[in-house]
């Protein structure tokens, strides 16, 4: 009887020693980081950060399409450019802000509903939302144009069966410029926080069930911190372009809807004012990036893991 | 070791959990029977998953009870059902047919917040956004535990399995066995009544896995719960169970002592499965009676002797069945010259010859065409038996022939843990 069980049995496989890091030392010269860049650092520098200039340089020009511009260094349309479209700049904020946040509402819902409950058909899902897309967007909004309209297809028959009053109307209203925003920022919110929450392990909803997490305490505790990334990543895709937006408030808006965006367009364009459409330009952008930079240090996704241990 | 232990700690760990429902005076034991009901208990428990291509059978039917205390372990090779049969513990997956009982109530359709036992998942499932105190003290937090309570449970837990130190840490910033333990103390800081191991070991090295077995073992016995530990690894089953249920296609095949399995395999599977075993497949020549109870005389050449006791595990064995019949390759003797007296005889020639160190192995071709193995032990005043070639006897004592059954679920499984496996000898 001197046979352990134990002894005649021999070690089990699996045991996985170290593996990485063998790979990609030949490749690690210095200079290999930048070389990676160097494409994506030119395009920028040609199509941004040169046009960015001379965009600087003409804010602070003055004259005129027909006599030229001159470098004046007329620092003056700055403050000029802010009194004069404080209305603007404020309603683009509002507009783009609203727009954010009923983007975070309604695509958060869906998002997540595709991501646990989608099943099998969770890619088919993420095409039909994205199938309006395919169309242009011009068209899309110009679309919503021929459906609000005051005497359309929609309104019109409602206010013929008597079940709206006669003068309502969505066109030329906040409500179809916020409603159109929304509309075109909708993947925008949806798609990364899709992203974050499809990648969660669906074990760690079971260990947070297994914790005695109920379904309030799994979602608050575990699914939305670890899907705060998404949600912040959606918030400045949506937030940015939705507030430098003219589309929507050019079809869907009224003159008293009017935003930035369209300030710029029609200073630029109509006006052919280069150095004040560029001056309002820079304003908004500098005003988006040190909101942006602002929202990033207070919500960052470090600090929004942080939050969770509360 | 573990083995001999065996059914003593059994018995141990019931008396304990006497005394535990003796204290918990709202467990209230099923059956009238008066004594404390198993910390988990399966009654026919089946599962389906419905997959496109139909239903696939994960758990065919499992009768199971496990005695508060206990390390028990699910051992089997991959897909026959191990996680599926943990899963439906947590309550996880529900089962498709049958019932689960935790301490004697109901728990079939309870949901996992609201079972009273943890499970270690095999991945760790760590919350990332947690620092190990934190990941700690979710459950408790949960629970409504006070603050105070909190800290200095998730103090306690920490110092037991060594992590202290590193409460401030983020998973990503732990080795594989540091999170590992972090998994275990999660769970094991809301004193579960039961903690369920689903492979826990599977992603660490050997020397580490090594470690952390002792480790659990050491910490299955301070804090005294019940264990459920899922393996596809038989050393590691072996040396840390109580008893171990070895499974195969969604059934068990044997639930034993690590020793009773490893000496009394019920079934060709479950010899194949613990250690090595050579099976033998001869049909019976006569059944008569010796001094320890019946016994078959089995096929063999002239001067062969092949023998095997009858237990009651068998179906009926009579003159012309055939039987299978396992053998324990330490259990053989080797010799040039035919050995004297009421052993098993076999006539071979030596095909491989395999140095390890300790011991070695050789494999026999027995003159009835069956392929034999041997281990021999390499100890001081041992030579060298017989090299490539060699004619040799083999021979063991009868009650070292053990007679394996047809493969399916055993019957036994389903018995009160207190009792012996039924397996005469
Ligand atoms: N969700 C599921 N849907 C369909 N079939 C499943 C599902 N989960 C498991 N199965 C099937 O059920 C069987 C048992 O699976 P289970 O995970 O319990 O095996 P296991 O014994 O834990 O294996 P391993 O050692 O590989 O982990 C397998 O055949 C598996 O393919
Ligand atoms: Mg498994």
């Amino acid at each position: 009887m001197s046979a352990e069980p134990a002894a005649t049995v021999a070690p089990a496989p699996g045991a996985t020693g170290p593996r990485r890091g063998r790979r990609g030392a030949r490749w690690r010269s210095p200079f290999t980081p930048y070389l990676l860049a160097l494409p994506g650092g030119l395009w920028l520098a040609i199509f941004f950060v040169v046009p960015m200039l001379v965009m600087l340089s003409v804010s602070l020009q003055t004259g005129n399409v027909v006599d030229g511009f001159v470098q004046t260094f007329h620092f003056a349309v700055y403050p000029d450019a802010i009194r004069q479209y404080s209305d603007q700049f404020i309603r683009s904020f509002a507009y783009g802000g609203i727009c954010t946040v009923l983007c975070v509402v309604l695509a958060y819902p869906m998002a997540y509903w595709i991501a646990f409950h989608g099943g099998r058909r969770r890619s088919t899902y993420l095409f039909l939302v994205l199938l309006p897309f395919f169309v242009s967007f011009v068209i899309r909004t110009v679309s919503w144009k021929f459906l609000l309209a005051d005497d359309g297809v929609l309104l019109g028959n409602l206010k013929d069966i008597g079940l709206l009053p006669d003068d309502f109307r969505v066109l030329a209203t906040s409500t179809a410029v916020i409603g159109g925003l929304t509309y075109n920022s909708f993947p925008f919110m949806l798609l990364p926080i899709y992203v974050a929450l499809e990648r969660m392990d669906p074990k760690l909803l079971e260990a947070a069930d297994d914790l005695y997490a109920g379904r309030a305490a799994v979602f608050g505790r575990v699914v939305l911190p670890l899907s705060m990334p998404g949600v912040f990543a959606g918030v400045l895709l949506t937030f940015v372009p939705a507030t430098s937006d003219y589309v929507n408030a050019s079809i869907l808006g009224g003159t008293s809807d009017t935003m930035i965006g369209n300030i710029i367009q029609t200073t630029f364009l109509t006006n052919a004012d280069y150095p004040l459409a560029s001056a309002i330009s820079f304003i908004l952008m500098v005003i988006l990036l040190v909101g942006i930079f602002i929202y990033a240090r207070v919500l960052g996704t470090r600090d929004v893991f942080e939050m969770g241990t509360r | 070791m573990t083995a001999d232990e065996g059914p003593a700690s059994a018995a141990d760990a019931v008396g304990d959990a006497r005394s535990v429902s003796a204290q918990v005076s709202t467990t209230v034991p099923t059956g009238g029977t008066g004594d404390a009901p198993p910390a988990i208990e399966l009654v026919g428990v089946a599962k389906e998953y419905m997959s496109r291509r139909g239903a696939v059978t994960a758990v065919e039917t499992i009768d199971l009870r496990i005695a508060e205390g206990e390390f028990f372990s699910l051992l089997g090779p991959s897909g026959c059902g191990k996680t599926t049969t943990l899963r439906m513990i947590g309550g996880f997956e529900e089962p498709s047919r049958g019932q689960i009982l935790l301490h004697g109530q109901d728990v079939t359709s309870v949901p996992p917040n609201k079972r009273d036992v943890n499970l270690v998942f095999q991945s760790y499932a760590l919350f990332p956004h947690l620092d190990v105190a934190g990941n700690v003290a979710f459950g408790l937090k949960r629970k409504g535990v006070a603050r105070g309570q909190v800290r200095r449970r998730v103090g306690e837990i920490l110092d037991l399995v060594e992590l202290g130190a590193l409460a401030d840490r983020r998973p990503r910033e732990l080795s594989g066995g540091q999170q590992q333990r972090v998994a275990l103390a999660r769970a094991l800081v809301n004193r579960p009544r039961a903690l369920l191991l689903d492979e826990p070991l599977g992603a660490l090295d050997l020397k580490l896995r090594q470690t952390m077995q002792i480790e659990l073992k050491r910490i299955q016995r301070e804090v005294g719960i019940t264990f459920v530990y899922v393996t596809h690894d038989q050393s590691e089953a072996l040396t840390m169970s109580d008893r171990i249920a070895v499974m195969n296609k969604g059934q068990i095949e044997q639930l034993a002592s690590p020793r009773e399995l490893y000496e009394r395999p019920r079934t060709r599977f479950v010899a194949g499965f613990i250690g090595t075993s050579n099976v033998l497949r001869r049909s019976v020549r006569t059944v008569t009676t010796d001094g320890t109870g019946p016994i078959a005389i089995l096929d063999a050449g002239a001067d062969e002797r092949v023998i095997v006791p009858v237990h009651s595990g068998l179906g009926g064995v009579v003159t012309g069945s055939v039987v299978e019949l396992t053998v324990r390759p330490e259990k053989i003797n080797m010799t040039a010259a035919r050995p004297e007296g009421d052993v098993c005889v076999l006539r071979g020639r030596v095909t491989e010859v395999v140095y390890l160190g300790t011991n070695t192995t050789y494999t026999v071709f027995t003159a009835g065409g069956d392929e034999i193995t041997v281990f021999w032990q390499n100890s001081a005043d041992a030579n060298d038996l017989a090299g490539r070639g060699d004619e040799v006897w083999l021979s063991w004592r009868e009650d070292h022939s053990y007679a394996l059954a047809p493969s399916g679920a055993d019957p036994a499984a389903a018995e009160a843990p207190t009792e012996p496996v039924a397996t005469a000898g």
